[in-house]
């Protein structure tokens, strides 16, 4: 690691002003993409601002919706019953993040900021039509993963927390990268009073949504209306674990489980 | 037997530092004024060195020294060795190409190390390397192994013209020739044995120090062989004479062969420590494990079995080209010669065999013995193409085998092996009665039912272990001889040290040669004390690896063993004034025969040493030592059979079911053998299911860098293992046994993938049957059908 | 540099440490508690895994100043008086180690896990929660049987 000034705001507010007042400065949440790149000397900020003193942590589900605070960790996600019981495919969906000691550390903020396109959180994200709650606005989730490490948020705004919908059926479905755990594949769907959504994330270079798919599960949400529908592989990612022609198999395949679990 | 003896499931002695945290690895070691070296690697698979510039790097905060190649050079520090002279069939020498410890004039592998920085911190020294100014001159490289030898291809070495190291043959050709023509039925595969990086869990690591006041260094590394490493470090590299380095490989983690060899990183710790005046410490990073650890397997192989009508096996005809990468480490070149073809007859009576290997220098990591080393790779040739002949043939795999077997010992191979003990079909019967080999039929439907593809496949394996007999592996070019010593040392109050140049990173010696000692001398383990790893405290010794602890270290303490109680029957009976012959040594005391008189062993040894009552013209005290040089190799043998369920949707392989029988000859501790044996078999999982190691093909860049890429197996990839031993005595060592270390490796890649192709239908499929090679290979089964 | 405070196996500790002082850098080099391990720099080996604040957390990716003020339990304060943790005597009872370098972190894991699970820890569950711990020696066999019994013991 590079040397750089370590900050430890006590609110957001604080650690926006110091983003703003520093050379290069990069927000710390859980750290477990950030620690890692830094170690690899692949990021040297100037200065590290850990909000681990400055984001709302806790989970709460009112009116309809399931509201994660930015600084709450993968396993908070995962066990909590009141997630268990109003999206159970979003607690699943966590409890499928890297592994239980990332998962004590990793959280839902870090995730969504760095939108790594095999990550989980997206996919989730995309897939219940979330909103991603910042120090400075509320941004949808359609409009906030904009491409590969890549989101809408500003130089200086910061994720506060997220707003899911609470679906009538959601499920997600994840074919794990064999060596890193990511997701090579996952699937997403929902069916919800606003329409049918089906996020795909690890396939390609930004989690999306499969137009498609969602058209065919408009009329029937099951996994059989969409057995026929294929997933082109002309823009997704292809390397050594996955060519572009099977992620596009699996996106077919994980899909059809996702709805199956969401049905099931 | 005593509880604590010989075939008891003693808990292990060692256990207590590792499970509270008070192990002693390398890393955990740190002298005082230590410094850090880090290593500036080549980021080129091969080019050549314009310049290296480290002005500005030497100014660094905490730099205290930058050395390059030419630094070795002017010392007249030489090259790391292969310990290992290969003859081409044509009997010319193989052609090794040198092996600067810093890169000179060129770099031939991504991570080659090309300088040293020494700093008070290891930031510090990370960080000046980034300001050291390298021109290359970046040129084609040579990475996959089948190409290498292309006209025009990129050459590795100028010693090496078509990067060819040697062209070996073992074997009859005109007889195997013959055995071919007029062959009812052949076979042939052609197989690729992956390239595997072994990731030991403690990463590699050295402290070398000088010490002015006496003129010797002290290097302590991560070894599984200090002696060698001492003696390849001062007689070859010339770093110190040998009586001014001292080895110590204290507590390691794991090596599965890749921490036998001689490596740069010590050898230049060891030499620059007297350069900085300061122990200097460098400790891996695990991307450099990935890079700069000797690889292992990295065969192309294509095979032929010709058989009659029956089945009955009539030839062999092997030929294999074998990676070594950009350099020959330590002990390449014996790997695909002499621990290869040697092993191809398997378990079976195979008349005529030849085999050819043409070894390749490419532009990747070296390639060197790793966990089976040559028989997990002769093994996966000969149990493929036995299984895809029963196939092609419409014969039972198992009953193919069995008509087979060599059932008469000793049975001299075409490939000059002499297999001295074995029962196969015992193993085969007992693996079929375990797996319910009959009942497979209703299994496979009910998967099928459940959407799923099941397959079953067998291993008949056969290694030779007990590396080796000093005089035959000399013959066949080995530079050292492979006995080992033992030095049992009996102190004045009874308990014993024993001394063995075997070394332990994982295998329990502590207890295990406890055990044996306990059940020679008649006392409790706790009362010795297993001595290994340093070269200032035990004379001499070769090391562990090659299953070779067992049946050649124990042996040595066995007949140290037996020294020391021919001497203490002396006293006793000197003492007792009995005659020599009356006194009858049991359970730890010497009784004379008919009388009630007795002393214990403590007392005899209390009296060796006091020395005021012993035989006239005898020494005091009671310390003996061996050196064991067995007479064969041993031939632990066996079969597993496992069962796979392939999901056709995904292509995700699940391991359903493992049944291992095994006759390791003589069991000492049936705990850590059964643990060697699960060890063994989830490298070999591995290597079938989830590892690979890959290069990009232009660029030589290693694309599976870290555990991101490279995909180890986990808990999950593992069921349940059902383990099972029968028992034929090795006549070789007096305790019978034949060695257990790497059995599991060498039987489950073979087991694996016959069981994956029987899934798929298909009759071969690269490993690793990772999820996207076995859906490819689903997708090439259904093309070929339409 | 920042000074950080925590609380080690029991005593509180502080320093003034670099910044970019890993927790592991700072608990082997500062605190000379060599028992936990660094065996990759990718967060996925799991050799270096020590409890802060009760929750099993890979101290290879955490700075030593995120630890503030926190509790920290590694593998040497998991002996109580000499007695060895329930984890520790399955591990040795039921051969859950070879080579000892994964172990510390294993058992660090594996009591976090039957922390969370409870006693009736099955062997599908066992693996599935070893996801983020690596070992070469074992093939994870007796290490499964270990924190089974364990869980067991524990319970």
């Amino acid at each position: 690691m590079y040397e750089f000034t370590y900050h430890r705001p006590a609110t957001v507010d604080e650690a926006i002003a110091l983003l703003k007042s520093a050379d290069d400065g990069k927000l710390l949440a859980g750290g477990h993409t950030l620690l890692p790149t830094m170690k690899q000397r692949l990021a040297s900020p100037s200065d590290l601002i850990d909000l681990g003193g400055a984001l709302a942590t806790g989970i709460d589900v009112s009116n309809g919706c399931v509201t994660i605070g930015a600084g709450t960790c993968h396993a908070d996600v995962a066990t909590s019953s009141d997630v268990a019981n109003a999206i159970p495919a979003l607690a699943k969906l966590a409890s499928m993040i890297g592994d239980p000691h990332v998962r004590n550390k990793g959280t839902i903020g870090g995730s969504i900021a760095n939108n790594d396109p095999a990550a989980d959180y997206p996919a989730a994200c995309l897939g219940l039509g979330a909103t991603i709650v910042t120090s400075a606005r509320e941004i949808e989730a359609d409009d906030f993963f904009t491409g590969m490490f890549d989101t809408a948020l500003g130089d200086d705004e910061v994720i506060t927390s997220v707003r899911f919908p609470v679906p009538a059926k959601a499920g997600y479905s994840k074919f794990p990268n064999p060596a890193s755990r990511y997701a090579m594949v996952g699937v997403f769907v929902s069916s919800a009073k606003g329409g049918i959504r089906v996020a795909v994330t690890g396939a390609g270079p930004c989690v999306f949504r499969q137009g498609d798919m969602e058209a065919a599960l408009e009329g029937d949400f099951a996994s059989s209306a969409i057995a026929g529908v294929t997933q082109a592989d002309g823009d997704l990612n292809s390397d050594i674990h996955a060519s572009a022609e099977y992620r596009a198999h699996l996106v077919g395949v994980m899909a059809r489980r996702a709805v199956d679990q969401a049905t099931g | 037997m005593t509880d604590t003896g010989i075939g008891a499931r003693v808990r292990r002695k060692e256990d207590k530092r590792f499970i509270t945290g008070h192990g002693n690895y390398t890393d955990d070691i740190n002298l005082a004024r230590q410094t850090y070296a880090y290593f500036l690697r080549s980021p080129h698979a091969h080019a050549t060195i314009n310049s290296i510039d480290t002005a500005e790097a030497a100014k660094a905060p905490g730099v205290l020294g930058i050395f390059t190649g030419d630094d070795l050079a002017a010392d007249s520090i030489g090259g790391l060795i292969c310990g290992w002279l290969i003859h081409s069939k044509d009997g010319s020498p193989m052609n090794a190409g040198g092996h600067p410890a810093l890169a000179q004039g060129k770099v031939r592998y991504v991570g080659n190390e090309v300088a040293v920085i020494v700093a008070e911190t290891h930031a510090q020294a990370k960080s000046a390397a980034e300001l050291v100014d390298v021109d290359y001159s970046v040129h084609d490289a040579a990475v996959d192994t089948g190409s290498a030898q292309a006209s025009g291809a990129p050459q590795v070495h100028e010693e090496a013209p078509n990067n060819t190291v040697y062209e070996f043959g073992l074997g009859d050709e005109a007889a195997t020739n013959a055995a071919f023509e007029g062959a009812a039925h052949v076979t042939e595969l052609d197989i690729v044995n992956n390239r595997l990086i072994p990731n030991a869990m403690e990463p590699r690591a050295a402290i070398g120090a000088f010490d002015q006041g006496t003129d010797a260094y002290t290097l302590y590394t991560t070894s599984q062989n200090p002696h060698v490493a001492r003696l390849v470090l001062s007689a070859f590299i010339g770093v110190a004479p040998e009586h001014k380095l001292r080895v110590v490989a204290p507590d390691v983690g794991g090596g599965f062969g890749s921490k036998i060899f001689i490596y740069a990183e010590e050898t230049v710790c060891v030499w620059a420590s007297k350069k900085i005046g300061r122990p200097i410490k460098w400790v891996a990073e695990r991307s450099e494990s990935f890079q700069c650890d000797a690889h292992g397997r990295d065969h192309v192989t294509n095979a032929k079995m010709a058989l009659d009508k029956d089945g009955t096996m009539l030839g062999l005809r092997v030929k294999t080209i074998a990676n070594m990468g950009a350099y020959l480490s330590t002990f390449s070149s014996a790997v695909p010669t002499y621990l290869y073809t040697t092993l191809l007859s398997g378990q079976y009576n195979i008349p005529a065999i030849y085999a050819e290997v043409d070894a390749v220098f490419t532009n990747t990591a070296p390639v060197d013995a790793y966990r089976g080393a040559g028989r997990p790779e002769a093994c996966y040739v000969i149990e493929r193409i036995v299984e895809t002949a029963a196939r092609e043939m419409g014969l039972d795999p198992a009953d193919l085998r069995r008509k087979n077997f060599v059932t008469e010992f000793p049975h001299v191979t075409p490939v000059i092996m002499t297999y001295d003990a074995g029962d196969y079909h015992a193993s085969i019967d007992k693996a079929c009665e375990m797996i319910d080999y009959s009942g497979f039929g209703k299994r496979k439907a009910a998967s099928e039912a459940a959407g799923k593809l099941r397959g079953l496949g067998f291993s008949a394996y056969i290694e030779a272990c007990g590396i080796a007999p000093s005089a035959a592996v000399g013959s066949l070019g080995a530079g050292v001889g492979l006995w080992e010593s033992a030095e049992v040392r009996v102190n004045p109050t009874g308990n014993v040290e024993v001394l063995t140049g075997s070394h332990s990173h994982g295998q329990g010696h502590e207890t295990t040669f406890a055990q044996l000692v306990s059940d020679k001398l008649g006392i409790p383990v706790d009362q010795v004390e297993i001595v290994h790893g340093d070269t200032d405290k035990v004379q001499f010794g070769m090391g562990t690896y090659g299953s070779r602890s067992g049946a050649v270290g124990m042996s040595a303490v066995y007949q140290a063993c037996d020294k020391v109680v021919a001497k203490a029957q002396k006293v006793a009976a000197h003492v007792m004034e009995a005659a020599e012959g009356d006194i009858e040594f049991k359970d730890g005391s010497f009784s004379v025969a008919g009388t009630d008189k007795s002393m214990a062993f403590g007392e005899v040894a209390l009296t060796a040493y006091v020395a005021h009552n012993i035989p006239e013209g005898m020494e005091p005290g009671l310390k003996e030592g061996a050196f064991f040089d067995p007479s064969n190799f041993t031939f632990p043998a066996g079969c597993h059979i496992c069962e796979v369920e392939v999901d056709p949707d995904t292509g995700v392989t699940q391991v359903v079911d493992w049944v291992a029988v095994d006759d390791f000859g003589t069991v000492i501790n049936p705990m850590i053998v059964e643990g060697q044996v699960h060890g063994g078999i989830a490298q070999g999982v591995g290597q079938a299911l989830t590892e690979g190691a890959v290069y990009d093909t232009e660029s030589g860049q290693l694309l599976t860098g870290s555990y991101m890429d490279y995909c180890m197996p986990r808990a999950v990839d593992l069921p349940e293992l059902r383990l099972a031993f029968t028992e034929t005595t090795c006549p070789s060592n007096p305790l019978g046994i034949k060695g257990c270390g790497e059995a599991g490796a060498i039987a489950a890649p073979a087991a694996l993938m016959n069981a994956v192709t029987d899934a798929l239908g298909v009759a071969d499929m690269p490993m690793p049957a990772s999820p996207q090679n076995v859906w490819a290979a689903l997708q090439g089964a259904k093309q070929a059908a339409e | 540099m920042p000074s950080v405070s925590m609380k080690v196996n029991g005593s509180e500790v502080s320093a003034d440490v670099d910044a970019r002082t890993l927790l592991v850098e700072y608990l082997r080099s500062d605190l000379g508690l060599t028992g936990t391990h660094v065996g990759c720099d990718t967060s996925q080996c799991g050799a270096c895994v020590v409890h802060v604040d009760g929750k099993a957390v890979k101290s290879c990716t955490l700075l030593a100043v995120q630890a503030e003020g926190a509790e920290v339990t590694t593998i040497e304060g998991m002996a109580a008086n000499g007695d060895l943790h329930p984890m520790q005597e399955a591990f040795r009872e039921h051969h859950g180690l070879q080579c000892g370098f994964c172990t510390p972190g294993m058992i660090m894991a594996a009591t976090d896990m039957v922390a969370r699970h409870g006693k009736d820890l099955d062997e599908a569950t066992i693996r599935r929660e070893l996801e983020g711990n690596l070992c070469r020696c074992t093939g994870y066999h007796n290490i499964v049987k270990a924190i089974a019994a364990a869980a067991k013991a524990m319970g």
